[in-house]
């Protein structure tokens, strides 16, 4: 089923959450909304799911308009940040909940429930409660009860928000394979680039209450539509009044075409990649991203004189 | 130990013992003094056993409208934004900080021969007591359940509805299991309360012994009429039921930590 947000517009008191967004999503697509602590990112996804009303808009599932359904009726799986798993439930009473409550025979739910559980990888861990459960583990239980009801679409709020980097990763390789073995739809809201780019199809950039930009991945980080989009997505260095990516900074030993000379300030290498702080003669500084490779053949030390060309492939089109 | 903590600790228990356990003590003593057999017939007696029912009833009906008042309300507090909100959190407290004589004088007022809502079937009999109760003893769920609600949030209720859970749903899968211990420990300050009403009661009851008389009253009716062992029987049924309500505290407080 495919989503569609059309000009909703969410006011909290005077904090303006959601200034006539629009966005929409294929079916059956990965799509990550990317942005910002308090762009309002998390209030589109509460309002596709019925857990925020908007002031103004609408809400399309499917071919349905449910704006003015409450979120029983949306046929939603929704995630939450920090689990929301029901404390006094076990583990399996958990992921069954959605058919409990839908009454279904107590055969069909232990069944499912088995499935789901396989599925996310807690079949041994059933009858523990979620207090007994690591943080990714107790995700990936909230995951499971979401699918339990087969929701038409799936909204994920900072899912992998409140774990650590490593756990975060493993889940975020995790969701892709399990998104292609499902194909729900899927929406998931992050204000991680690497996670938005590295596992959706679409990334819908949304900051200060508005859309700044919606397309797939590679071209939000090699076209951004503005400044703010490309400071967002990847690492940026002002050369002038420019913005540019530090791996396009490109840097020689010996003076040649279009180059200017620059002082290496500071050197940090970072396994494979090496991060250079240079500063240019008119005494503006910009950092330069090298492999190691490169680093190690121009012999890069901090002082030296090195020349740089700016060849920007990338730069906002506004 | 050093000897700053243990004069400390000596200070603290002999404080306690003398002004808390010392005198009831001495009510058991006194009370058990004859043997079980005196004050087993003490207690037994017609106007005793039916101030015994009484206290109970008005517990059983004040206790559960309370519980009911009192999730309701935290829940509108926990929840909701709205007008007149702090005043509605200030007068729940008003109970907690109005003599409880001055309950008694208010429902007079109100109910008496005089009052707003005359009536003849309130003031000196069962249901003017009833409302004297709940009144002493209405902040105690609210105030044990609101911080409960607050604390666990409304994420759990929603991924419920989410998941398709009607309101009576999540009220009985989700909210009631969640606030289980906050309301249980609420329903026993709130019991403890009721069974234990002296002044607000006294002054709205009239004490007709065998009609309007609950144990506080009894036990004041007997010792006004120099019945000592009465009293002290009578008393000890008050201070067996005041020590069961602080073990099963204490049972569930150890309960409530673990989860």
């Amino acid at each position: 089923m495919g989503i569609e947000a059309r000009n909703v517009t969410k006011r909290y008191g005077e904090f303006l959450a959601l200034d006539d967004v629009s966005v929409a999503v294929r079916d059956g697509s990965l799509t990550a909304l990317l942005g910002p602590s308090g762009g309002g990112k998390s209030t589109l996804l509460r309002v596709i799911a019925g857990l925020e009303e908007p002031d103004d808009g609408t809400v399309i599932i499917g071919d349905e308009e449910v704006t003015n359904h409450p979120p029983q009726r949306r046929e939603v799986g929704f995630v939450f940040q920090h689990y929301a798993a029901f404390k006094h439930m076990s583990v399996a009473d958990n992921v069954g909940f959605g058919l409990a409550v839908k009454k279904r025979p107590k055969s069909e739910i232990t069944k499912k429930v088995q499935e789901l559980l396989d599925l996310v990888g807690l079949s041994h861990l059933g009858k523990r409660y979620p207090n007994q459960l690591s943080g990714g583990q107790r995700q990936r239980m909230a995951l499971a009860r979401a699918l339990a009801v087969e929701p038409q679409v799936l909204l994920l709020d900072e899912p992998f928000g409140a774990l650590d980097a490593r756990v975060r990763e493993e889940l975020r390789a995790w969701l892709r394979r399990l998104h292609d073995e499902v194909h729900v739809t899927t929406i998931f809201v992050t204000h991680d680039q690497e996670e938005a780019l590295e596992i959706s199809e679409q990334v819908v950039v949304i900051n200060e209450g508005r859309v700044e930009q919606s397309a797939a991945p590679q071209e939000v980080y090699d076209n951004p539509a503005n400044e703010f989009v490309m400071g967002f997505v990847g690492p940026v260095t002002k050369v002038g009044d420019r913005l540019v990516r530090p791996h396009d900074v490109q840097v020689f030993e010996h003076p040649g075409e279009g180059t200017q000379p620059a002082e290496v300030i500071r050197l940090a290498r970072l396994g494979f990649e090496v991060r250079a702080e240079l500063q240019l003669g008119e005494g503006d500084a910009l950092s330069a991203q090298l492999s190691r490779a490169e680093a190690d053949l121009l012999e890069l030390a901090e002082g030296q004189i090195v020349h740089v060309r700016i060849e920007p492939v990338v730069s906002p089109s506004a | 130990m050093t000897a700053g903590r243990l004069s400390l600790r000596v200070v603290a228990l002999g404080y306690l013992g003398l002004l808390l356990l010392v005198p009831i003590g001495m009510v058991f003593y006194r009370a058990l003094e004859n043997g079980i057999g005196p004050a087993w017939d003490a207690v037994t007696t017609p106007p005793a056993q039916h101030a015994f029912y009484l206290t109970c009833m008005i517990a059983l009906i004040a206790v559960p409208l309370n519980a009911i008042f009192g999730i309701a309300c935290a829940w509108l507090l926990a929840r909701y934004e709205f007008r007149g909100k702090r005043l509605l959190d200030t007068i729940i407290d008003l109970p907690f900080a109005i003599s409880p004589v001055v309950v008694g004088l208010a429902l007079i007022l109100v109910w008496g021969r005089e009052g707003w809502f005359a009536s003849t079937s309130v003031i000196f009999s069962v249901p003017g007591m009833i409302l004297a109760t709940i009144f002493v003893s209405l902040p105690f769920v609210v105030r044990e359940v609101e911080p409960v609600l607050r604390e666990e949030g409304i994420d759990q209720e929603q991924a419920a509805a989410t998941l398709g859970a009607n309101t009576f749903q999540i009220l009985r899968r989700i909210t009631l299991p969640t606030i289980r211990w906050g309301l249980t420990y609420g329903i026993i300050l709130s019991t403890a309360r009721a069974l234990g009403e002296f002044g607000a009661v006294a002054i709205v009851s009239g004490k007709i012994s065998g009609r309007t008389e609950t144990l506080t009253l009894f036990v004041e009716d007997r010792f006004q009429s120099l019945d000592l062992a009465g009293a002290y029987a009578a008393a000890l049924v008050l201070a067996l039921i005041a020590v069961a309500v602080l073990a099963l505290m204490t049972i569930l407080q150890r309960k409530y930590k673990d989860h």
